[in-house]
């Protein structure tokens, strides 16, 4: 029993320095090596300011920017250090009252010229989810104008040129990175 | 299900069984002790662990000392990942300065990763420093996940072998997996990872400035908002394959840095499967009998694939009660979903992840429409034998193997045998153990849970899907799964510690009876086939494996799924 004991804590010992020390160290060195931008959060600078990640949402408010899905995080909406969903399930009335709460604002700003888009106005697993799918863009695309004073069909040729496509043409769903779309819209002029 | 869906699921499924053969034959030399491709690289370093940690490599155990070598070095890392826990104020990598664990639930995640569970009552990103990260769960993740396959590679020697008492050296079954089999996956999917986005860096959290200032709920100003950062690609890697599933972040592999493309979200859903499915190819390898593998592959496929495609058509109905809702474009049920993933990345992540024991989501399950979301519970209370935890499924699905050969013994009244091996009184008997321990262990928790205040104050949704939340917190703790309806708040010290006990129970009350199975069969001599011996290599024998098991796990969980899910659907549908 003695002897398995030890046996048992120099083996914990061994590989823990394996793959605890050696293993993530190794891995961070090629990946800051090779993919620096990546591994360290896809960072997006704009002034010489960190403005954001590229793979996380963020929230929008104002007319002239394309909105985010709704956001349960902890503290305040997006809350990148503090990742969560909702969790409510199907059948239970806060979700549905939520939901109804939102199509109601957007019915206000758009007018209800067009049907709205289911992922608007349900929040996201990560409440980080930085993509909208392409309907719900081009459903903002003549709020987003106006606000702007833009002609509408230049909001929509920019929403086309940020779709992104299923991946290598096979996976996942079409998608609209909206910070990216917006900060697009804020380089218009 | 749209063409893109199936084209998915028919690469999905190629890539699964073409990847999963010749890793399982690979796997199969490294458990024989064979020189493999990696031999020239690790050798000297596997010779290395085992001089350092005083072990001799050459002499083989009993079935006693194996269980007790496996009980004593998971029960050392459990206290070790508690020690880290409760210390790490004090200890360095925690640029966040985040406090001690409390005690409740850092025995909650000490028990959680050192049984391959990896249930999180916790946050990662507001608990855990990065040194406990990486010291105390990557660590378990690997060596937890070694210790399944290793027990495996001891029950599957039992038939391989005859009339000793040898089922093979604890140590030496640890530290090949380890070093030929989860390190070199982990590093060539960890960096596959990184290139897609996966955060891998020691740097603290990012500050930075948002294009709109961000308020918190009282409408104050939030002067630092900060991204969670870390050294997420190396531990995300194994916990996708070593049936692990401990998300670094709070929101696993949904959070956008820790699964940030549809390429990263594929290859880490098939690292769930690869290896529970490479070593049925590697039971077939070492028992001589590849078709007797290729059996235990496509019983385990089926009832994946009817499971996939019961939750993908349950769930691409759409939440009828949206209907409520004036002027919406249609029904889909994108609540707790990503778009880059849409409804049929959730649905294949969810099933892969509950047949499998893995336990890490890239949906919130707790959001799935009720039939959805009862698959990947039913999925969990077959017993996590279909594909299952790494090693622990396949063992669990042997021993279910043992029991059909028992039951069609009893029919024609003749000695079962499985591969040679005459199926006796002793053997019965512990198998009866090992498929009864896990659903009383979920049943009983969930009756006690539903009987206490404190078992309800933790609920996020109430009536039907309360319960469901509670049967799913029992049902994955009970069987080593760790995934959750996450809406129930389990960091309390009751549901720490009654969750804490379900793990603790399922993995190693399971494990030992395991053993003493590979104990008693390896001492007997290999019978040739006989007129009377049931064939266990044909289709025949594929339709009775799955109904057995189908059968247990239904007759067992119907009572209680029909007061979960089950009501709740009817409600959903008459409702509207």
């Amino acid at each position: 029993m003695a002897k398995i004991t030890l046996q048992s804590l120099l083996m914990l010992l061994v590989m823990t320095v394996v793959t605890g020390l050696l293993y993530p160290l190794v891995i961070t060195l090629v990946a800051q090596t090779v993919f620096p931008k990546q591994a360290n959060g896809s960072l997006i600078m704009v002034n010489g300011k960190v403005i954001g990640s590229a793979l996380l949402g963020q929230k929008f408010s104002q007319d002239k920017y394309f909105y985010t899905r709704p956001s349960s995080t902890g503290s305040y909406p997006y809350n990148a250090a503090g990742s969560g969903g909702s969790n409510l399930g199907p059948t239970n009335e806060d979700l549905i009252k939520q939901m109804k709460e939102r199509a109601d604002n957007f019915e206000k700003t758009n007018h209800g010229n067009s049907k709205i888009p289911t992922d608007l106005i349900t929040s996201s697993a990560s409440g980080l989810d930085p993509h909208i799918s392409v309907a719900a863009a081009r459903y903002q695309a003549q709020r987003v104008a106006s606000a702007r004073r833009l002609n509408v069909e230049i909001v929509r040729n920019l929403v086309d040129k940020e779709t992104e496509q299923r991946q290598w043409l096979i996976f996942g769903e079409p998608r609209v990175n909206v910070l990216k779309l917006n900060l697009a819209l804020d380089e218009l002029r | 299900m749209s063409s893109a869906d199936i084209t998915q699921l028919l690469i999905y499924v190629i890539a699964l069984t073409f990847l999963s053969f010749p890793l399982g034959l690979y796997m199969a030399d490294v458990y024989d002790g064979k020189t493999t491709i990696l031999a020239r690289l690790i050798g000297p370093f596997e010779k290395l662990t085992y001089r350092l940690s005083a072990v001799d490599s050459s002499t083989d155990m009993n079935w006693k000392q194996y269980a007790v070598s496996m009980l004593l070095f998971n029960t050392i890392g459990l206290i070790a990942v508690y020690a880290l826990q409760r210390l790490q104020p004090f200890l360095p990598l925690n640029p966040q300065g985040l406090a001690a664990v409390s005690p409740d639930s850092a025995l909650n995640t000490a028990i959680s990763f050192a049984s391959n569970t990896n249930w999180q009552g916790y946050s990662g990103e507001q608990t855990l420093s990065y040194l406990t990260q990486m010291l105390g769960l990557t660590v378990q993740n690997f060596v937890s996940a070694a210790t399944g396959m290793a027990v495996l590679a001891s029950f599957i020697r039992a038939f391989a072998r005859q009339s000793t008492d040898k089922i093979g050296n604890f140590w030496v079954d640890l530290v090949r997996t380890v070093f030929y089999i989860l390190l070199p996956l982990s590093i060539v999917l960890a960096l596959a990872l990184v290139s897609q986005g996966t955060v891998q860096t020691f740097n603290s959290y990012a500050q930075y400035s948002p294009i709109e200032a961000v308020k918190d709920s009282n409408g104050a100003a939030v002067s630092a908002p900060l991204i969670a950062l870390g050294p997420a690609a190396s531990q995300v890697a194994i916990k996708q394959l070593g049936t692990n599933g401990g998300g670094f972040f709070n929101v696993n592999s949904s959070h956008p840095l820790e699964n940030p493309t549809p390429l990263s979200n594929f290859l880490e859903a098939l690292s769930i499967l690869i290896i529970p499915a490479g070593l049925c190819w590697t039971f077939g390898k070492m028992v001589g009998q590849i078709r007797q593998g290729a059996v235990i592959y496509v019983s385990m496929f089926v009832i994946f694939l009817a499971g996939l495609l019961i939750c993908t058509l349950s769930e691409s109905a759409g939440n009828p009660l949206f209907h409520q809702i004036a002027n919406l474009a249609n029904i889909s049920n994108m609540e707790g979903k990503e778009v880059r993933f849409g409804i049929f990345n959730s649905t294949l992540w969810a099933t892969a992840t509950t047949v499998a024991s893995n336990g890490s989501v890239n949906s919130m399950h707790d959001s799935l429409l009720p039939m959805a979301g009862m698959i990947p519970m039913l999925m969990i209370q077959l017993g996590e034998v279909v594909f299952g935890g790494v090693g622990s499924g396949l063992y669990g699905m042997l021993v279910f193997a043992l029991i059909t050969v028992f039951i069609a013994g009893l029919m024609v009244g003749r000695t079962p045998e499985y591969l040679g091996k005459k199926i006796e009184a002793y053997e019965v008997k512990m198998a009866s153990l090992i498929i009864l321990i896990p659903p009383s262990i979920v049943l009983v928790g969930t009756a006690i849970a539903v009987s206490l205040e404190c078992g309800l104050s933790s609920l996020c949704n109430h009536g039907a899907h309360g319960f469901s939340e509670i049967l799913y917190a029992f049902s994955s703790a009970g069987n080593n799964n760790g995934s959750a309806f996450a809406g129930l708040n389990a960091n309390t010290p009751f549901y720490n510690v009654a969750l804490g006990i379900a793990m603790w129970y399922a993995r190693f009350w399971l494990a030992v009876p395991a053993l003493a199975i590979a104990g008693s069969l390896v001492a007997k001599k290999t019978v040739p086939k006989g007129a009377g011996t049931l064939p266990t290599d044909t289709g025949l024998f594929v339709v009775l494996l799955i109904s057995v098991v189908i059968i247990f796990g239904a007759l067992t969980f119907f009572p209680a799924l029909a007061l979960g899910p089950i009501v709740e659907q009817l409600q959903m549908v008459f409702k509207k």
